[in-house]
């Protein structure tokens, strides 16, 4: 079943288009991967789907579940069920990362939920982490390690549930045990709740535990090469060259 | 009836058919010896008490407006002062109270018996029991807590008034110190005897309802040698007063060893002038503790000063100050290093939204023979808009070379990029906004008892969505 459609869409930052007629669907439970070099739109792209206000679509349309969800606010596509891994997670001083996803969690499924049983939840999507649980009560992702961040980022993602799942570079900046632990979590997140992953990568190690069901290469803000997951092995072995027009 | 003194509003549209004969009649006279005389006699002073009122006077008279900071020219004082009459009342019917201040009230939840209290009514008693309750628990371990006027009149703490009263802040000190001792009323007397060490808060916020106490209350506070006080002011709650001058007094003894933790949340109406002077004066490794946070009134001047006489003693603020439209709100701290070894940390925060001005001053003064010691200033703001101010203005006065001194000063505004994140985990932007705004405030309500965070979170959410104010 179709999830996410993108239909032609231009969107840039201020003046200047960065996104030219990119089109791309995800289905339900599908895992898609989105290459390319830097610079090419990737990170555009996966901004522009989770509404942020400094992208601006100059052209086409963005659906999810089928509703026209172009200019919606980032609020009303997260609870659609849409999450964005953040490249670089922000730091809010002062609000604790469980006080934070407490309230998401609420806001996102649009009820009351117990502290015992939210406290239980977290303690389990902490465990597959393997985060230290003082991290709860931290400040969010203040002083935390790059690793440390795009663990929390994950965390939010077992904690939140969503329907498709957007991470960009996730594994970026990473170890080699960080990239397992990070894999690990998003097995996870595939096992439990099904959701659709669109992962936005340089790097095919975050992607070998995963079954992709489709790859999209993306340069100059153009989509200019799909296929399934033998693209990746492909781009692995002769770099993006072939798909960039200059 | 426990008659008070009153003084009408700024924006008298609102109580004008109350006052208007009043008006006509005192706008003339002005504060003058006869009314100070005439209060004293009403509220029984003793003759010490009465003469230093009349003092308090002259000095007023002589003295000028302050030279610095916001402007006060809105504060028409000789009509203000001529309102001071032991006669009127504060307003006593909830249904006089204005709508905007009503709704707080309701979004606030303050129950219902509060707000009749605040309105001068029935439920007064109600504050009185829960301030016996209080009283009862403390009274055992000899602890004094009771109205500065009772314990004026009550041979075992006259003495201890009267050489303490205004001796931290004399009236010399400036125009509304003086203005404050010649018509002060009202107020909390508190006494901790030595090595008496007070586990829960003692709070003034039912006594003053209770009291229908005014905007020139006197708070003095002793605490002996080794004793602990951690002591809650004011406002759980906006208070709402028909007047548009609040010039209270705060003089706080720390004894040796002793700690006094001073937490205030002040919530004035948005028509007050707030021209407070809080002091505190500690001895050899005493400790002063303030916590403040400050979030109504028209104009405020604030800076609660800790002066450290005794070798080691040490001051710590943590200080909250949202100004939001029309507000123009200047609050800080000083310390003075008198003693070898002293120590203070100040560390506030600062949030301006709507064209709300907001200052932060800080003195920090270190004599020549308080050697050995440490000072930190940490001040930072956040301004939620471009039309909003915020400015930083520390001053240090350094005597002695072996002292190590240090300061830090941050102003910023909300990331597009911080709201975008929390957005994209759904929640709304203005959601997003007051938790951004509130964890940049979590440093104060971290300090401050569960009820009293809870309250200045709600606080921050209201300005936040901009209904009220």
């Amino acid at each position: 079943m179709e999830l996410l459609r993108i239909e032609h869409l231009s969107a840039g930052i201020e003046d200047k288009e960065l996104l030219h007629s990119v089109s791309l669907t995800v289905g339900s439970g599908e895992t898609h991967v989105l290459m390319g070099p830097n610079g090419a739109g990737k990170s555009t792209l996966g901004y522009t789907v989770m509404g942020s206000p400094e992208y601006h679509v100059t052209g086409g349309k963005i659906f999810f579940e089928g509703a026209d969800i172009t200019d919606e606010s980032a609020d009303r596509r997260a609870k659609r069920g849409i999450f964005l891994s953040f490249q670089n997670p922000i730091e809010i001083p002062g609000l604790s990362l469980s006080d934070f996803l407490r309230n998401a969690l609420e806001q996102v499924t649009g009820r009351r939920i117990k502290l015992w049983d939210f406290k239980k939840q977290l303690r389990d999507a902490m465990d597959v982490l393997q985060m230290d649980p003082v991290y709860a009560e931290r400040e969010l992702n203040v002083g935390f390690s790059g690793g440390e961040k795009k663990k929390a980022e994950i965390l939010q993602l077992l904690m939140l549930k969503p329907k498709l799942a957007i991470l960009d570079e996730t594994d970026s900046g990473l170890d080699v045990d960080a990239v397992r632990t990070v894999s690990a979590g998003i097995a996870a997140y595939r096992a439990k709740c099904g959701g659709s992953l669109l992962i936005i990568t340089h790097n095919t190690k975050i992607l070998e535990a995963l079954d992709v069901d489709r790859t999209h290469i993306i340069a100059d803000g153009r989509i200019t090469a799909e296929g399934g997951a033998e693209l990746i092995t492909e781009i692995n072995r002769c770099g993006f060259e072939k798909y960039t027009e200059n | 009836m426990k008659q008070k003194t009153q003084v009408a509003d700024i924006d008298r549209s609102l109580y004008d058919f109350r006052y208007e004969e009043d008006a006509t009649d005192l706008l003339a006279s002005g504060i003058t010896p006869e009314i100070i005389r005439e209060i004293s006699e009403e509220k029984g002073d003793p003759d010490w008490m009465r003469d230093f009122r009349l003092h308090s006077l002259e000095i007023f008279a002589k003295s000028e407006m302050p030279p610095w900071g916001p402007s006060v020219e809105g504060l028409d004082l000789d009509n203000i002062v001529t309102y001071i009459r032991p006669k009127s009342r504060m307003n006593t019917d909830w249904n006089n109270v204005p709508e905007n201040i009503k709704e707080t009230f309701e979004r606030l939840g303050i129950p219902q018996a509060e707000r009749e209290s605040l309105a001068g009514v029935g439920a007064q008693y109600d504050s009185e029991l829960v301030y016996h309750n209080v009283r009862k628990e403390v009274a055992e371990s000899g602890v004094v807590y009771t109205d500065l006027e009772s314990a004026m009149h009550d041979p075992r703490y006259a003495e201890m008034i009267r050489t303490h009263f205004m001796k931290l802040v004399p009236p010399t000190d400036h125009k509304f110190a003086a203005l404050h001792g010649a018509v002060w009323s009202g107020g909390s007397f508190v006494y901790v005897p030595a090595g008496v060490r007070l586990e829960i808060p003692l709070q003034s916020y039912f006594r003053l309802n209770a009291k229908g106490a005014g905007q020139f209350e006197h708070t003095l506070i002793i605490v002996e040698d080794d004793a602990y006080l951690h002591f809650i002011e004011g406002c759980s709650a906006p208070k709402y007063y028909e007047a548009g001058l609040h010039a209270g007094c705060v003089e706080l003894y720390v004894g040796k060893r002793a700690t006094l933790r001073y937490s205030t949340i002040e919530n004035w109406s948005k028509n007050m002038y707030n021209l407070n002077t809080k002091r505190a004066v500690v001895a050899e490794g005493g400790r002063i503790e303030w916590v403040s946070g400050s979030f109504g009134s028209h104009v405020s001047y604030l800076y609660p000063m800790s002066i450290l006489n005794g070798r080691g003693a040490h001051a710590e603020f943590t200080g909250i100050t949202f100004a939001g439209a029309g507000q123009n709100l200047d609050t800080g701290a000083k310390i003075v290093h008198n003693a070898p070894e002293t120590s203070s940390h100040i560390d506030t925060k600062s949030i301006s939204k709507g064209g709300g001005i907001s200052t932060f001053r800080s003195a920090v003064t270190v004599a020549e023979k308080a050697v050995g010691s440490r000072s930190s200033v940490s001040c930072e703001s956040l301004m939620l808009d471009s039309i909003s101010r915020s400015d930083t203005v520390p001053a240090m006065d350094i005597r002695t070379d072996k002292a190590d001194i240090g300061h830090e000063a941050k102003i910023g505004r909300i990331s597009d990029d911080a709201v975008f994140y929390l957005m994209s985990r759904g929640l709304d932007e203005q959601s997003a906004r007051a938790m951004i705004v509130s964890g940049f405030a979590d440093n104060v309500s971290k300090e401050l008892p569960l009820e009293y965070a809870m309250e200045m979170n709600n606080l921050i959410r209201l300005e936040m969505t901009g209904s009220i104010g």
